[in-house]
């Protein structure tokens, strides 16, 4: 089992930053490295239990199950069921808090998952670093400053 | 209930803004309002459980319990104890996270309590600007390696009760020494408290016998036109300056003077105002209090009941005898009760006595002496007065005691200490202010009484309810002696 924390403050307020991330079919629009993304079943977004079906840019293609979406928390949490990275039991969440300080907001992406225990490191650095942290990048230069 | 939450970004690692608010005593050392601290019982600051005691600048004093406390979640919880604010079950989260895209410190900091809907407004920006903002701006500065924060021209003082006004309240008042007629409900302006006073919105009084010798002037404890009354329970409704053991919102009851109680809201010392425990009902208290602290110290501090004592009660199946009637029983005396008739003869039997004279049949003296081989009775409770006080001191036994607590007949009158001698029996002839006058004698009757209540030793009967309007009805039927269970005013 390995975990992996990234957080950032975002300009903005965070309900201007939740109407964005909330939507789980919304990553081609917000993370830079999703070319497409479709809901299984023609599910809505925001029903607890889809599945979201997305292919990289890289080509690799992802299915990930919505476990809790909480508007009151703003926060979603996620499984992912198939993907080229060779995780197991990898379960996600992603928070929005406010920062009643300037009126920003602080966004945290965590995840744990189990991999080969040769890997596990390499794998929570690549995901810290190029998944969370260039998405979470990505996220707040939609906001400009 | 209010929830209050912000939260900022610092400009510094998180172990460092972690080392400076992971000790529950610190916050001396960075937040503004606060004053001297210590922890007591020798406690650290990361000890579950600890309690800090300090002081704002404004003087006021706080004590918090440290909750809970989290390495992991670089969190901890605390709650307030004691405080001269309206935060009542204020309890409070700080938790840092760190920012890991740049090496920041996010911090958030939420507490939830229950105001009144009149504080609540003020409260919440106290706590958001005095204690949260106010402390973020310190832990910045001092992480810039700046002094402890302090905004210029700002001296945090805690507030203390909203802006409180005298109120308007339906109140029984004498407007002459009289009969059950001579009181009116009329409106009364009830002040706001001054220091060391509460004002209680009310909701059950008790009605004792004290309070026909006030209405018709055989004891001069009010001066009409004025409101009667010794008992009361409700709820704090506001306090004055430098009440801390009780706040707005707190069950309350009193049993004590100064008259005032046949009232709708009144001003009290809020010295003489206690907690009620949640098992009694607001009626029930109010029927049980005066008469069952009456009780406690007649059988403990004016004589100490004992085991094998003979104990003889006047008027067993009336408010203060019948209580004492049980609870000498259960302190192990034989208990001996006088009543007027025979229902009221049964209902001793049920509370306690193991004999029973039926004092207008027989001379009760007589009867003692008879039942106990000759011995008499080892404590005579007595408030009947006129009519059996002469009869009581022959029922003693040798060194016996006469505990003279009433005059329900009428006043003793003049007697010759002579005949005490004949058996060597001692008198006592108790004022009820004189057991209960401080706040320890106080604590000690109530701790006692909720715990004989508690542990069904005494038992808090139904009373017959009256509206306060009502009330000359009620002190009819309680001199005609139409009722034998406890009288209470519903406001």
């Amino acid at each position: 089992m390995t975990k992996v924390y990234i957080s950032r403050v975002i300009p903005a307020q965070p309900g201007a930053v939740w109407a964005i991330v909330r939507d789980f079919n919304a990553l081609p629009a917000w993370t830079g490295f999703v070319a497409e993304s479709r809901i299984e079943q023609n599910f809505p977004a925001d029903k607890v239990g889809c599945i979201r079906n997305f292919r990289l840019k890289d080509g690799g293609r992802i299915r990930e199950r919505l476990l809790a979406l909480s508007d009151y928390e703003m926060s979603c949490t996620y499984s992912i069921l198939e993907s080229p990275m060779g995780v197991e039991n990898y379960v996600a969440t992603l928070r929005l808090i406010p920062v009643t300080d300037g009126d920003q907001t602080f966004v945290e992406w965590s995840a744990e998952f189990d991999a080969a225990p040769d890997r596990e490191e390499q794998l929570a650095a690549d995901i810290g670093r190029n998944v969370f942290g260039a998405a979470l990048a990505s996220l707040k230069g939609r906001f400009g400053r | 209930m209010v929830e209050v939450r912000r939260s900022t970004v610092l400009d510094a690692p998180i172990e460092e803004v972690w080392a400076i608010l992971r000790d529950f005593n610190g916050h001396e050392t960075w937040h503004p309002s606060v004053g001297a601290s210590r922890l007591e019982d020798g406690a650290s600051g990361d000890m579950i459980g600890a309690v800090r005691d300090f002081r704002l600048h404004d003087g006021s004093r706080i004590r918090e319990q440290l909750l809970a406390l989290s390495d992991v979640e670089t969190s901890f919880t605390y709650c307030i104890i004691e405080a001269p604010v309206m935060l009542r079950n204020y309890h409070a989260t700080v938790r840092l996270r760190p920012v890991t895209s740049d090496g920041r410190c996010f911090w958030e900091w939420w507490a939830r309590f229950d105001p009144s809907a009149a504080d609540k407004q003020r409260l919440s920006r106290f706590v958001v600007q005095d204690i949260f903002e106010a402390g973020f701006r310190s832990v910045g500065a001092l992480l810039r390696g700046e002094r402890r924060f302090v905004a210029p021209g700002h001296r945090s003082a805690i507030p203390v009760a909203s802006p409180v006004v005298a109120v308007e309240a339906a109140a029984v008042v004498v407007t002459r020494y009289g009969g059950p007629t001579v009181m009116e409900l009329r409106t009364v302006r009830v002040e706001p408290p001054g220091p060391g006073e509460m004002r209680i919105r009310q909701t059950a009084i008790g009605v004792n016998y004290i309070d026909v010798y006030m209405r018709n002037g055989s004891f001069d404890l009010i001066r009409p036109p004025a409101v009667p009354g010794m008992e009361a329970v409700g709820t704090v409704e506001s306090i004055g300056p430098g009440v801390a053991s009780l706040k707005p919102g707190d069950r309350v009851g009193y049993a004590c003077a100064p008259p005032g109680a046949y009232t709708t809201m009144r001003t009290m010392n809020a010295a003489l105002v206690f907690p009620l425990p949640d098992f009694l009902s607001d009626a029930a208290a109010a029927a049980v209090l005066l008469k069952g602290i009456s009780a406690s110290f007649l059988l403990h501090d004016v004589y100490a009941v004992k085991r094998g004592d003979i104990v003889l009660v006047h008027a067993a199946a009336g408010g203060v005898g019948s209580i004492l009637c049980r609870w000498a029983a259960a302190l192990g005396a034989t208990v001996i009760g006088t009543t007027s008739n025979a229902a009221k003869a049964e209902q001793a039997r049920q509370r306690g006595c193991a004999h029973v004279i039926l004092y207008t049949q027989e001379d009760f003296a007589e009867a003692v002496m008879r039942l106990t081989g000759g011995r008499g009775a080892d404590v005579v409770y007595d408030a009947v007065g006129k009519d059996t006080f002469e009869t009581s001191i022959r029922a003693l036994a040798v060194r016996g005691h006469l505990v003279s607590f009433g005059q329900a007949s009428g006043d003793v009158g003049v007697h010759s200490i002579d005949r005490l001698a004949s058996r060597s029996v001692t008198l006592s002839r108790p004022n009820y202010g004189h057991y209960c006058d401080t706040v320890e004698e106080l604590r000690t009757q109530t701790d006692r009484l909720f715990g004989a209540l508690r542990e069904g030793i005494i038992l808090a009967e139904p009373p017959t309810l009256y509206r306060l309007a009502e009330a000359p009805a009620a002190h009819t039927d309680l001199e005609t002696r139409k009722t034998v269970s406890s009288l209470v005013l519903i406001p």
